[in-house]
């Protein structure tokens, strides 16, 4: 897909995840905006997906370890064409199969329940571990969040997933600097992030712009052609991205844009697509 | 009634476990560096390819197990009850209950029959925690016949499932020829009048030593092997409320929480009747050897004996 389409779709979803989080009155915007570009290249050209056959055995895996950012995937989901993207507006409501965190028992195209931060990458871990022993040929990819890999069940996960040398699978860190009560690097430093998944043997991409399709998309040629170890993606990127008002700020980790903030925002992004 | 054989019933996961890997290709067996003790080696040895060591990492081995079993496979994962149940508490409610994947618990080394290791080891709230997991199936066998049976149940069971097995050896009294076994259907051990006493895991053999004395006495007791905790088999307790009137629960567990808790409120809501819990009552359990620990804690047959002797005086 040229990147042309692909910034359409970006835009797509950046409505999609305002919207939903602006009905829902609460939810999490500024790390669904800032890994914006990797859900949408990961649903229209990374992933084995059939949005027909959610469920088939040999689809590509990916978990949202960072559950939190739920919009964002719901809105790649939708896009893609998993489920109606009006039900996007049902996000948090009572009776919704749309919760707050991912639920793989109600939404089609979720792979894994997540949302307790760590525990997403075990999973995903358990499942590059079947398709090996199991002789299958689907990748899984898990994206996680910076504040997220101070868990320490992230690192028992990578423990194991360097010591199996699990080639297929990708580990994606989305480095926006920010977490609940602040800056990451005033919180509990995770630093250097690349350093600490060499450690643990695997192979690291840095990603300077991980709001940038030709930089993802290397990173992710890069991932399926190295052998004998997983790879890491650490992509930095930026908290809120496309919205001028919500870029960088910690306030918009998990809260919904009211009615004002949501139309200044969805007039942002119109006069980005005019500018396409 | 001791036949004089002893088995652990850890020792009866990891061969049931080793003979369905012969009929079943579908399932992945992990554990957290305690696969000598597990028994999941066993498993090891004969499908080395199949079982995976995640070291001293519990709450990564559920969430890999959760992950295995999200790609439509079954997962057994083992670890001590106090590790499993215990540390990996969250990662088993959010990974496996919340999605209800095909993930079996395995916890070996439950209550305070571990012995010596003390404390930190004997895992006395594992019947508790799980218990409160929306969807989760609670059980625990008591003799190698019965622990066989239920893991061959978990592994056809569709859902998650926790089971607890023991380090002791203890007596094989089922006769495997006879002996059948359903997920959420106690097993009436012995008809009695006088007192019902509704026992799980280890504590069954304790209770029909117990009911051999007290039937010399001429008090009759019906004894129930309530080898599910969850779905509790609440007919089986109704009846004996309605047709005794007078029971008494024994476990290897604290009574809070546990299956003494579990009929307390089948009880209380459904047919309040006298109830005696025996169990650990609210305190760190100790070390020491094993069976001086079942005699100390009054879980053997003549703890038994006296609780329900001291119960209908």
């Amino acid at each position: 897909m040229d990147n042309q389409e692909l910034k359409r779709y970006a835009l797509k979803l950046r409505r999609g995840i305002l919207r939903a989080t602006h009905a829902a009155a609460s939810g999490h915007p500024g790390g669904s905006l800032s890994a914006t570009e990797v859900f949408t290249l990961l649903y229209f050209e990374e992933l084995h997906v059939d949005p027909k056959n959610p469920e088939d055995p040999k689809r590509d895996r990916f978990v949202l370890s960072k559950g939190h950012c739920a919009p964002g995937l719901y809105a790649a989901l939708a896009a893609r064409g998993f489920f109606p993207e009006e039900d996007l507006l049902t996000l948090r409501h009572i009776g919704s199969y749309l919760q707050g965190h991912p639920d793989m028992k109600h939404i089609p195209g979720v792979d894994m329940s997540s949302g307790s931060l760590g525990q997403g990458i075990s999973a995903a871990v358990g499942m590059a571990l079947a398709a090996k022993i199991y002789g299958e040929s689907y990748r899984t990819y898990a994206l996680l969040g910076d504040g997220e890999i101070e868990e320490g069940e992230v690192w028992e996960a990578a423990m194991l997933a360097g010591f199996r040398k699990l080639d297929n699978l990708v580990v994606i860190v989305d480095n926006n600097n920010l977490q609940i009560d602040g800056p990451i690097d005033e919180v509990n430093s995770p630093y250097p992030i690349d350093k600490k998944f060499e450690a643990f043997n695997f192979h690291v991409i840095n990603v300077e712009d991980g709001n940038d399709f030709d930089q993802l998309r290397a990173a992710f040629a890069e991932a399926r052609n190295t052998k004998g170890c997983p790879t890491a993606i650490v992509m930095k990127t930026v908290k809120g991205k496309g919205i001028s008002f919500m870029e960088n700020q910690v306030g918009w980790h998990g809260k919904g844009p009211n009615d004002e903030e949501l139309a200044k925002a969805l007039a942002e992004l119109d006069k980005a697509e005019e500018m396409l | 009634m001791s036949q004089g054989k002893k088995i652990a019933t850890r020792e009866s996961y990891g061969r049931t476990l080793a003979e369905l890997g012969k009929e079943h290709e579908d399932f992945l067996v992990l554990d957290a560096d305690l696969a000598g003790s597990t028994k999941t080696a066993v498993f090891r040895k004969a499908f080395p390819e199949r079982h995976i060591n995640c070291g001293i990492a519990e709450q990564n081995m559920i969430g890999v197990a959760a992950g295995i079993a999200a790609t439509g496979r079954v997962a057994f994962a083992s670890s001590f009850a106090m590790f499993a149940a215990g540390r990996a508490y969250e990662q088993i409610r959010n990974s496996v209950g919340y999605p209800q994947l095909n993930v079996k618990i395995a916890a070996t080394h439950g209550g305070i029959s571990v012995g010596e290791d003390g404390a930190t080891h004997q895992c006395n709230e594992d019947f508790a925690l799980m218990r409160t997991i929306p969807g989760m199936v609670v059980m625990v066998p008591s003799d190698d016949v019965e622990a066989e049976a239920m893991v061959r149940a978990a592994y056809a069971h569709k859902g998650p499932v926790y089971m607890r097995f023991s380090r002791l050896a203890t007596p094989v009294f089922n006769n495997p020829e006879t002996y059948r076994f359903e997920i959420g259907k106690a097993i009436t051990m012995r008809e009695g009048k006088d007192v019902a006493i509704i026992a799980a895991g280890l504590p069954v053999a304790s209770a029909m030593e117990a009911a051999e004395k007290l039937a010399a006495e001429g008090i009759e007791a019906r004894v129930i092997d309530m080898h599910t905790i969850k779905p509790l088999n609440e007919e089986a307790v109704l009846r004996a409320a309605k047709e005794i009137g007078k029971i008494v629960t024994v476990e290897e567990h604290s009574v809070i929480g546990g299956l003494g808790s579990a009929v307390a409120e089948v009880l209380a809501e459904q047919c309040p009747a006298k109830l005696k819990r025996v169990g650990v009552y609210d305190r760190y359990t100790e070390s020491g050897p094993a069976e001086a620990l079942i005699h100390h804690y009054g879980l053997d047959g003549e703890g038994v004996y006296s609780a329900v002797k001291a119960f209908l005086a």
